[in-house]
């Protein structure tokens, strides 16, 4: 593409025709403050924090704004940043500020910004406030419009991102607000509850609903066995929130805080992603046999670990939830083993054992309340936590977790292989399940374990393998719901591209950019694939372990020969397995709860 | 926020019902239809009610919520019935400095209903205006079509009364 020179205080910068004076600027590693800008998709020009004065004295937004030959840019003149602090004021006019105590102190876009641009008086411009009313009514996260700065990044994220849409902006002027049709509560709506408004989100106005203060109690009630399992994707985030590079895998340490927090056993939920593999796998082999002997059967069969994209396939394609495996998802298998095989190996009853679990996902705290979920008579989760509710948890026990010397985790659900640990990543469902099922199928060892084509964070994978006993078998990867959708589109449409199995994760890049995950700013967002580097922790530690087949851990060997039987057993169904609803988008009014 | 469901009981017929479905298939895949759309449900029914509104957005494939923010962004859309009774208070300038304002306030407190309000049973709505061309007596209210001028907070559950039916 043709170039175009322009001049960004003073100096002459070349970049591509077509180029924003944000994009520009980045080129000539001139920083340009963005707030509401998310590349891609919040592209609005709204919040005008990114304003830079072009030679003929206008103000424009240099997100939006696309440069041209010749043009003459300042981005730190005095009309400039007299601009930026004024719009700044503005906002937190209106602005519901208790900086001291909010979810996001230290963590928050607008504090920083607001320190940044030299903001004296924060009330300089304090009068009256746009009212608004806490929604709470989700199970999993809570909306507070008062400190809500109408960015629009969680309405793109929603839209955009998952092509749900449930919220957006509503009324007009000084009434604007993010909320639902009709006012409803989120509980009301279509949510799927991924969090992706939350992740994306800068300030305090959108959080996860919080239970350190119930899981501090638990822990110190002497009449509970209290348990806590960890899914692959946190030790690749948790070490953001202590200061660590993105994509560092802290799992040592991680282990070591939850020892030292009083966990009675600290397990790791790779375990029982490897007893969903054999049981997905073994699915997988059954639904292509009985295909091959032409009985009735679905295909693709498409996998079922992430609670919002259940959700979503359960609410937008009903007439298809048959394709969904009948798998619990790695959470709730590790929770129904641990109220059973676990329970009965200490001689507890389910009842005694509190099951703790740490997510990257705001879903996973829906997925718990879900009927068919607690194989042994009481719910298999009792309490599901995110990556971030875990880093708050740390710090309020004032446990100095950069100086943890690294553990391990607790025997027997704490071993686990490569193909667990991948789980967290786009593909990694995909390429664990093919490593068990192709050996399986063949008869043979594997030589090659890396599934490299369906690696990778693009949205939508394809591969083709040819599997000895069998031929090609074709499989599809789909991350973010957008993509979800064009899929099921294709498999509504009598699956024309022949695919036997499709990964599915409702998060864009999977697990490790899940919605309970820490938040990462816009201006690192907009530079930095977080997913790639959070994917290539898990992927690394895949390649260091001894095992790296799920059929190959000890530890679900010993499973499945002292408590399941064998794979697919009528044990592991009642155990392992459980059920889906059919949801309608927009629920009948008669079933409103929060009217 | 309270949810704004009119709770004036829904009253569509299958013909309207018809109608707005066959607005929805000549115009769904002409970009920038939501709004012809939503004006000509508006002249169907009166009123965008949820009922209407979950019609539009899954007939055109999008979001309810979509629907609903273009619905509370533009003034000429409403969310609310006409009552039976359409009750339209002045707040122009002279009728406000004669205290419309506070017969405006008797109305939503007898009626126990907001501006654009409706009451549940179906019978009267409330609305204000500016100037109906009766300053002379003012403050002035119209009910329908009949107006009602020189008007003291007092007077408000007498004429009210008369709307008995």
């Amino acid at each position: 593409m043709e170039n175009v020179n322009i001049k960004i205080n003073g100096v002459d910068v070349s970049a591509p025709a077509g180029s924003t004076i944000l994009e520009a600027a980045r080129l000539a590693h001139i920083e340009i403050p963005t707030l509401c800008f998310l590349k891609d998709i919040n592209e609005i020009g709204a919040c005008r924090m990114c304003v830079v004065e072009l030679g003929n004295g206008k103000l424009v937004a240099a997100c939006v704004y696309p440069i041209n030959e010749g043009l003459e840019v300042k981005t730190n003149s005095p009309k400039v940043l007299a601009s930026r602090k004024t719009t700044m004021e503005l906002l937190l006019s209106n602005h519901r500020r208790e900086c001291l105590s909010c979810i996001r102190s230290e963590n928050c876009e607008l504090q920083k910004l607001s320190k940044e641009l030299g903001v004296e008086n924060e009330g300089y411009y304090d009068g009256v406030k746009t009212e608004s009313e806490i929604d709470d009514s989700a199970v999993h996260m809570i909306r507070d419009n008062s400190k809500c700065i109408l960015c629009r990044r969680c309405v793109a994220a929603c839209e955009k991102t998952q092509g749900i849409g449930v919220i957006g902006p509503n009324n007009r002027g000084f009434d604007t607000h993010i909320s639902s049709a009709f006012e409803l509560g989120l509980a009301d709506t279509a949510c799927v509850h991924c969090g992706q408004c939350i992740a994306v989100c800068p300030t305090g106005a959108l959080y996860e609903r919080d239970y350190i203060d119930e899981i501090i109690d638990a822990i110190n009630d002497k009449s509970k066995h209290v348990i806590i399992q960890t899914a692959p994707s946190v030790r690749a985030g948790l070490g953001e929130m202590f200061g660590y590079p993105i994509g560092t895998n802290v799992e040592g340490k991680m282990v070591a805080a939850l020892h030292r927090m009083g966990f009675d056993a600290v397990f790791d939920t790779d375990f029982s992603a490897d007893v969903t593999i054999v049981e997905e796998a073994n699915e997988l082999i059954e639904r292509v046999h009985k295909s091959l002997k032409k009985e009735e059967v679905t295909l693709p069969m498409i996998t079922s670990c992430s609670p919002g994209w259940v959700k979503f396939i359960e609410t937008y394609y009903p007439d298809l939830i048959g394709h969904l495996s009948s798998c619990k998802s790695p959470q709730q298998m590790f929770g129904a083993l641990a109220k059973t095989y676990y329970a009965e190996s200490i001689g507890k009853k389910p009842e005694e054992i509190v099951s703790v679990s740490v997510m990257p996902c705001t879903a996973k705290k829906f997925e718990m309340g879900r009927p068919d979920q607690s194989a042994a008579g009481v719910p298999d989760i009792d309490y599901s936590l995110t990556t971030r509710e875990l880093g708050r948890l740390i710090q309020r026990m004032r446990i100095k977790f950069n100086e943890l010397p690294d553990e391990e985790f607790d025997a027997p659900m704490g071993m686990s292989s490569g193909a667990g640990t991948i789980f967290g990543a786009t593909g990694g469902v995909m390429e664990a399940a093919l490593r068990t099922a192709v050996e399986w199928i063949s008869g043979k060892e594997l030589q090659n374990l890396d599934f490299m084509e369906v690696r990778g964070t693009q949205g939508i994978k394809e591969a083709t393998y040819n599997v000895e006993g069998l031929g090609d078998v074709k499989v599809a990867v789909a991350s973010g719901l957008s993509n979800a959708r064009i899929i099921m589109e294709k498999i509504k449409a009598g699956n024309p591209d022949g695919w036997t199995f499709v990964e599915v994760m409702a998060c864009p890049g999977g697990c490790v950019n899940g919605g309970g995950q820490p938040q990462v700013p816009g201006y690192i967002r907009n530079t930095v694939d977080v997913r790639a580097l959070r994917a290539k922790a898990l992927y690394d530690d895949d390649a260091k372990d001894v095992y790296r087949q799920s059929h190959k851990n000890p530890a679900v060997i010993k499973l499945y020969d002292e408590y399941l039987g064998k794979w697919g057993s009528e044990k592991a169904h009642h155990i392992l397995h459980t059920s889906y609803v059919k949801r309608t988008v927009n629920k009948p009014l008669d079933e409103l709860t929060t009217k | 926020m309270a949810s704004t469901i009119s709770s004036v009981p829904f009253t569509g017929t299958s013909e309207q019902e018809a109608k707005l479905k066959e607005i929805i298939a000549s115009l769904k895949d002409v970009p920038g239809s939501l709004m012809p759309v939503m004006q000509q449900a508006q002249d169907i029914y009166g009123y965008l009610p949820i009922e209407v509104q979950t019609m539009i957005a899954e007939g055109l494939g999008i979001p309810l919520e979509k629907v609903y923010g273009v619905a509370t962004f533009y003034a000429q859309f409403t969310l609310q019935p006409k009552g039976k009774y359409n009750i339209s208070v002045c707040l122009g300038t002279a009728c406000y400095v004669k205290g419309s304002g506070d017969i405006y306030e008797e109305l939503k407190k007898r009626l126990g209903i907001e501006e654009g309000g409706c009451t549940p049973d179906g019978k009267f709505s409330l609305n204000s205006c500016r100037c109906v061309g009766a300053c002379g007596l003012a403050p002035v209210m119209m009910i329908n079509d009949e107006v009602y001028g020189r008007l003291t907070p007092d007077a408000i559950p007498g004429i009210l009364a008369k709307y008995k039916d």
